[in-house]
């Protein structure tokens, strides 16, 4: 299994200090990705699922001091990289596209220069084979006119244009693990459908495995291999996407997915789940499950270490051994 | 690009214009120049004679657009004090004074630049801490009293270099600093601001991802979006500088138009005031309209636009 | 859902309410209690100017010219020595204060007014009104303030009055660029627009919906040109045609001492040092308020 292993994450720990204390952003993090393989993190705004990405990328703005007992890209352990063996990876086999087409691309440059530098940072290639590069990969994502489109500027394009910029940009130089920061998030519902259509043919095509980071469940349901549910810093689930759709297991996964309508199971007209309260301030030990504030099965025992259940495939942290479904049903609450 | 140059340039001549017609009427403040140029001690029939000879007693109006069709034709009249044509005495002075601006605004920019960007690179380092120590005292310094300083440890001191005059490159050492350093606090400050600003921007992130190096991150990435602001700015310090070297010239005794300026007030010489203010304000104008362009230049946002 | 208080990730965290969190980030900001600090001071000497000092400020004494002060071998009798014409440095030092602050104060004032309601016209207004606004801003800075301020000082003669006038006239500038902005800024906020939409009548509208809130922008635009009022009156005294002697102008002690420098260069050292000090004070006091009440200014 290693040798397929792609990157892979044991107890990665983030602490930001602030001015009223250390805020514990990301607490004990695992997961594990093969070659090819998508794996989406969902969780709400301000539950880690970026920094998550941004540390395995080396991108974390200096304050933020990152821990982790492992953290391996294929052969290389990225927590003792030098900055220049960063450099290396970034762009060149792991690529990442962010949330904002807007503002992601150097509004001083034109496509073409951006594209073409990506490229040559890279790889010892003259300008106008990475010019031919960079057409090709514009075709590929369907950006039409290519050859006339590298002299654009970005604010000469729409935002889904820009996005799939965006995209050929993370492209170049063929990487094994694009991160893709909820990439459809700021654009139009029409053209969020085709950029998620893109990213998975373009990872099928090229065998490239993707980190996937959204709020988005029903994005989840159509790309991922693997879901992470992440919740104020904290992995509280993580499993096969089919499994966790078909059985979720943690109280807050579950209260996800009572948030969306499903086909087939949501009744018409039925109102759709909400989960009360808000997150917690995470400055300061914390200690326990961070949901117990939420959550309607917390207990006391909820504030002491939360156990593991389920198998290496499918876990999640609870101190209900079956999550508190039982209990849910009982009360009659719909699942 | 071409309708915004236009839009410019017509807004920069009717400026130009209004400034002309202020710094005109300015000098009529006083009521009668016939009176203030006889002097005190001037008979009633002299100032009459002087009144008619200078043309004072017709309308305001008249006067005004004789004065501008000639001096739109370069002919700015005869200087009362120096019995010169105007202009030729103004471009004479004028190369010392644009030397100094030159001089002063390169000052600025070589030493706020960089301190700018080093400064927002590391907030609140030491380098951060000196740079917004010295731009709060440039903007609180009083640039003759500054100047004076200089002379004091440099020429009576230390004797390094010359007090007053433009005879070599030593003269213009300490005006340069002096003028310099009154346009440096701005182009500093906002140099800070903008490499602040454009260093957390989504592309500066892009651009790390990309596996950029910090250098060319900071110069190619970010310092060229940062410029462009600070283009304008150094534009519009170097038309202020040019209207404040008048204090410069003073302390210093460069003879330049600043200095010319300062000699034609005290000696009521009403053409040179006149024609001295209405160069200034259009070598104002002129840089700022440059600017302008060569920002929407720079910018291509502006620039296909 | 636990409601259980004791659990530290329920507790309720208890902010600190805005007018607590202005007070508590201007009593931690260095500079705007050193500038304040500084500025109360020098008003408090310009108030007590005839108690405190030590003579008569124009009283002259051929015999003492130049007397040394106290650090350079001279005598308490004249704690920082004696000018050209033998009149107390200390004295005329400490009646400067009263020049240079009448100054900056009211000539702030006067292009506050006229600035602010060209401002606040502009931005409220918008279409015509503020083109002209902007047409005028754009004249005004393109006249060179030092060479207008001295000629027309020159045509109607140095006194306290025209000074504080042409000073007053000429620096509306920075006044009407942000207050045109900020008011800009204002009336695009909803509550203008619940106003307007109730029927509040315009000038209601500007004084108790925009005044209000372009207010702290104002305070601040107020200093910085106080500053630079105060730092013009001594440029145009030391060329000699602001402030006319015996006045006691710190420009124009720099200037009479500039002559002497050679000899005794804490003629020149002295009173430009006093000047740099208030004006050092009320930039870090402006920059101070504007920190305080926008925050996220400097980083």
């Amino acid at each position: 299994m290693t040798e397929e292993t792609l990157l892979s994450v044991r107890n990665l720990t983030l602490t930001i200090p602030t001015g009223s204390g250390i805020l514990h952003a990301v607490r004990g993090i695992d997961f594990d990705l093969k070659r090819g393989e998508t794996l989406s993190i969902v969780g709400e705004s301000g539950s880690g699922k970026s920094l998550t990405s941004l540390a395995v990328m080396g991108l974390l703005s200096k304050g933020i001091k990152r821990e982790a007992d492992e953290m391996r890209f294929d052969q290389t352990d990225l927590r003792s990289a030098s900055p220049k063996v960063m450099r290396d990876l970034r762009g060149n086999r792991m690529a990442m596209i962010f949330q904002e087409p807007m503002t992601s691309l150097n509004p001083a440059y034109t496509i073409g220069d951006q594209l073409i530098e990506t490229l040559r940072l890279h790889r010892r290639v003259s300008k106008a084979k990475a010019r031919e590069r960079a057409i090709e990969l514009l075709e590929k994502v369907g950006i039409t006119a290519a050859a006339s489109r590298l002299g654009q500027y970005p604010h000469q394009l729409s935002g889904g244009l820009r996005q799939r910029v965006m995209i050929a940009l993370a492209l170049m130089c063929e990487p094994d693990l694009l991160i893709a920061d909820e990439p459809t998030t700021a654009l139009d519902v029409t053209i969020q459908a085709q950029i998620l259509r893109l990213l998975v043919d373009l990872t099928k095509e090229m065998n490239m495995a993707m980190i996937l980071i959204t709020h988005d469940l029903g994005v989840v349901a159509r790309v991922a291999d693997k879901v992470a549910v992440m919740y104020a810093g904290e992995l509280v689930e993580t499993g096969p996407a089919k499994d966790i759709f078909a059985a979720p297991s943690h109280p807050y996964t579950r209260g996800l997915l009572r948030c969306i309508p499903q086909p087939g199971k949501t009744e018409r007209g039925a109102p759709l789940g909400t989960i009360p309260g808000i997150v917690p301030s995470l400055i300061g030990e914390v200690t326990g499950c961070a949901f117990r504030t939420r959550c309607a099965h917390a207990q006391p025992a909820c504030r002491e270490a939360i156990p593991h259940h389920g198998d290496a495939a499918h876990r999640f942290r609870c101190i209900h051994p079956d999550g508190a479904r039982s209990a849910e049903t009982a009360e009659g609450e719909p699942v | 690009m071409l309708p915004f140059i236009l839009k410019r340039l017509g807004l920069a001549l009717l400026v130009a214009f209004t400034v002309s017609f202020i710094s005109f009427s300015l000098l009529f403040l006083s009521g009668d120049p016939a009176a203030a140029l006889a002097g005190e001690t001037a008979s009633g029939e002299d100032v009459e004679a002087i009144r008619r000879l200078y043309g004072f007693d017709r309308p305001m109006l008249v006067q005004y657009g004789e004065w501008l069709l000639s001096a739109v034709q370069g002919d700015f009249g005869e200087s009362y004090y120096f019995k010169l044509p105007v202009a030729s005495l103004i471009a004479e002075r004028l190369q010392v004074t644009m030397l100094l601006g030159v001089c002063g605004i390169s000052f600025a920019l070589l030493t706020a630049v960089p301190l700018g960007v080093v400064a927002a690179i590391r907030p609140n380092s030491l380098i951060d801490r000196v740079a917004l120590f010295l731009s709060v005292a440039g903007q609180a310094m009083p640039s003759f009293w500054f100047g004076l300083i200089l002379i004091v440890i440099f020429s009576i001191t230390l004797g390094w270099l010359p007090p007053s005059g433009a005879a070599s490159w030593k003269h213009f050492i300490m005006p340069t600093v002096v003028l310099g350093y009154y346009a440096m606090p701005a182009i500093m400050r906002l140099t800070r601001a903008g490499m602040l600003d454009v260093l957390n921007s989504d592309y500066i992130r892009t651009a790390r991802a990309k596996g950029a190096g910090e250098g060319r991150v900071l110069f190619k990435h970010a310092l060229r979006n940062a410029i462009i602001p600070v283009v304008s700015l150094a534009a519009v310090q170097m038309g202020f500088m040019l209207g404040g070297s008048i204090v410069v010239e003073s302390v210093f005794a460069l003879h330049g138009a600043g200095y010319l300026a300062w000699e034609s007030i005290a000696r009521n010489d009403l053409p040179t005031v006149q024609a001295l203010i209405l160069v200034f304000s259009m070598f104002y104008i002129v840089f700022t309209f440059l600017a302008d362009v060569l920002n929407a230049w720079l910018d291509p946002r502006m620039r296909s636009s | 859902m636990s409601s259980d208080v004791t659990d530290p990730l329920t507790a309720e965290i208890q902010g600190p309410t805005p007018r607590e969190m202005l007070k508590a980030r201007a009593r931690g900001h260095k500079g705007l209690i050193f500038g304040m600090g500084i500025v109360g001071l020098l008003v408090l000497v310009a108030i007590l100017a005839p108690v405190l000092a030590p003579h008569d400020p124009y009283a002259q004494s051929l015999m003492k010219r130049m007397a040394p002060p106290v650090f350079l071998g001279g005598t308490w009798e004249h704690p920082l020595g004696t000018d050209h014409l033998g009149r107390d440095y200390l004295s005329r030092l400490i009646y400067g204060a009263r020049v240079s602050l009448l100054i900056g104060a009211v000539a702030a004032l006067i292009s506050g007014v006229i600035g602010t309601a060209m401002g606040v016209a502009a931005g409220y207004f918008g279409g015509k009104v503020d083109a002209v606004v902007t047409f005028l801003i754009n004249v005004r800075l393109a006249m060179p303030v030092v060479l207008v301020a001295l000629a027309v000082v020159a045509i109607l003669g140095g006194s306290l009055t025209v000074v504080i006038c042409v000073l007053g006239l000429l620096l509306w500038d920075r006044f009407a660029v942000v207050m045109r902005a900020s008011t800009l800024q204002v009336s695009r906020r909803d509550y203008v627009a619940a106003a307007q939409v109730i029927g509040a009548s315009t000038p209601r509208i500007l004084l108790t919906e925009i005044m209000p809130n372009i207010f702290n922008n104002l305070i601040v635009v107020i200093t910085l040109e106080m500053a630079h009022a105060i730092l013009l009156e001594a440029a145009l005294s030391f060329l000699g045609l602001g402030v006319q002697p015996p006045t006691p102008s710190w420009g124009l002690m720099v200037s009479e001492g500039k002559n002497m420098m050679l000899f005794e260069p804490w003629l020149v050292l002295i009173p430009g040092a006093v000047l740099f000090l208030l004006v050092l004070a009320i930039n870090l006091m402006g920059d101070g308020l504007r920190d305080v009440t926008a925050p996220e200014g400097r980083s």
